[in-house]
């Protein structure tokens, strides 16, 4: 089963140190040779949303919800099963300052 | 979709011995189909007909000789049926399906001797996994391993029977549609598995256990359902300490349960209940599967729980318990488990042992205070330290703090009656 795995954290305090470049690297590189890797992105901390409603398309600065945790970034694994989608989740270095949401690709028919 | 009603009346034997293997039998019947079909829905549905067509058959041809293997056996011809419809109703919309085919014919379910493996573990932590709310996991483990029916569920907890039917409808398509796995967890894992299962026992023991008594029958059973579920996973996991805690503590408060309330409800404390009408059998039985845990070498909360509650049972009387003891395990209990209502405990465990101002003490800790301010058992065990080290003006004060916060009846008709005798009533 495919998952993606949003890596949410506090844009404010989020730092991009050497360190958690070098452990996003030794996380990339241990999902490639597991097998289960299909992509995975840093996002930039810069969101805008739009709405169309009445056929009139409305843009907003900013994400849609204002939370706490902003989504900086995502993977998408293939897992025998969500503890397995779990255990890689845990593994993510931003898990220990922010939080991962786990979600099962919905297959189309 | 899930036929769910009541199970009928009995009218004669064959129907009878239906009922008991369904009673006894369903979580392991249960376990082995979703091992097999990788469905809760269809496994439920199929043992249902199963189940019907049992009830037309037993009695006119008697029953047969293994009846849980026979059930077993229906009730998968009965899901390749259903799976074989439905694909052909896919087929007529040309939707072929893309994850599952019908190969399951070679895979029978029974082992070579003809009996049921018993999947029951897998299935355990299946409804037990962390992914799925606590609710969701008490209603699934009573549901797929106690095999007990929707209403009894939302029975037992105070729901509707659409609200329970929902809930578990959502518990088995989360696991489903996430990928919940049908499997023991990894070594690494099973540990902490393990744990998760223990609390949802707890759970629903404990459930039953403050369900005043004779009030409902329904709720109080769940302490005996509870009481089996954990005798069972004792089995499955015979090399774990912690299962055998849990059911040592479980057979060692049920054998005061009887006694806990007195004849108009009030909760009647450890210390003025009448000890002769414990049920010394149960408390024997605890003591012993507590011995075998012990033995084991993996201490852990259960045990150390256990071993306070085998302290009480074992002393005929309230003056003769071992407090010291208590307090010391209290002591370690708060080491494994650093929680606010276990240093309340301690505390009481600590006055018991050293005098009212000893516990007082404790519960004077600002952290302590702070964290339990509005639980209504930090106020009643002050107050009753605050009593019985003559203070019956402050006294009185907690106790009146401690109503403000509680609504169970038991337990109000106690502080009431201690109020008045402090005064303050």
């Amino acid at each position: 089963m495919r998952y993606l795995l949003l890596i949410y954290d506090n844009e404010a305090t989020v730092e991009h140190t050497p360190e958690m470049m070098g452990a996003y690297e030794a996380f990339t590189k241990e999902v490639q040779d597991a097998g289960v890797y299909i992509v995975g992105e840093p996002l930039q901390p810069t969101a805008t949303t739009v709405r169309v409603r009445g056929g009139a398309a409305a843009n907003t600065d900013g994400p849609f919800a204002e939370t706490k945790e902003q989504l900086g970034g995502y993977y998408m694994l293939d897992c025998a099963n969500l503890d397995q989608a779990l255990g890689y989740a845990a593994k993510i270095p931003t898990a220990k300052t922010g939080s991962i949401e786990v979600r099962p690709i919905m297959e189309m028919g | 979709m899930t036929t769910d009603e009541p199970r009928a009346p009995i009218p004669n034997p064959a129907s009878r011995l239906l009922d008991t293997v369904v009673r006894e039998e369903w979580g392991q019947i249960l376990a082995a189909l979703i091992a097999t079909f990788r469905d809760f829905e269809l496994a439920e549905d199929a043992l249902q007909d199963a189940i019907v067509t049992a009830l037309d058959h037993w009695p006119r041809d008697g029953a047969p000789d293994n009846p849980a293997a026979w059930l077993t056996t229906v009730a998968r011809r009965k899901a390749i049926d259903r799976l074989r419809r439905s694909q052909m109703d896919r087929e007529k919309r040309a939707l072929l399906p893309r994850d599952r085919t019908i190969d399951v014919d070679a895979a029978a379910i029974l082992d070579e001797h003809g009996a049921i493996p018993d999947e029951r573990l897998r299935l355990i932590f299946t409804c037990c996994h962390p992914a799925l709310a606590s609710e969701a996991q008490v209603a699934l483990t009573l549901k797929s391993l106690a095999g007990l029916t929707t209403r009894e569920i939302a029975r037992a907890f105070l729901v509707s029977n659409a609200t329970m039917a929902q809930r578990l409808v959502r518990a088995k398509r989360k696991i489903r549609d996430a990928g919940i796995p049908f499997e023991v967890p990894a070594p690494d894992r099973l540990g902490e598995r393990i744990d998760d299962v223990l609390s949802v026992l707890y759970l629903i023991f404990n459930e039953g256990y403050l369900a005043a008594e004779g009030k409902d029958v329904v709720r109080a059973e769940l302490c005996g359902e509870a009481t089996r579920l954990a005798r069972m996973l004792v089995e499955l996991t015979p090399e774990r300490a912690e299962p055998r805690g849990l059911l040592a503590l479980m057979l060692l408060h049920d054998a005061r349960r009887e006694v806990r309330t007195g004849a108009d409800g009030a909760i009647v404390t450890l210390e003025d209940q009448d000890r002769s009408r414990w049920d010394q059998a149960k408390i024997r039985t605890g003591v012993a599967v507590l011995d075998r845990a012990l033995e084991l070498r993996q201490p852990g909360p259960y045990q150390i729980q256990a071993a306070i509650a085998a302290l009480h049972g074992e002393a005929n009387t309230a003056a003769a318990t071992d407090w010291a003891q208590i307090a010391a395990l209290y002591g370690r209990l708060l080491q494994l488990q650093p929680t606010p209502v276990v240093a309340l405990n301690r505390a009481a465990a600590v006055a018991m042992a050293d005098g009212p101002r000893a516990g007082l003490a404790l519960l004077a800790d600002p952290d302590l205070a702070e964290r339990l301010s509005d639980y209504h058992l930090y106020h009643s065990a002050r107050a009753d330290l605050l009593r019985r080290a003559g203070d019956g003006w402050a006294a009185a004060g907690a106790y009146k703090r401690a109503l403000e916060l509680t609504h169970n009846r038991g337990e109000r008709l106690y502080l009431e009656r201690r109020l008045a005798e402090v005064g303050g009533g």
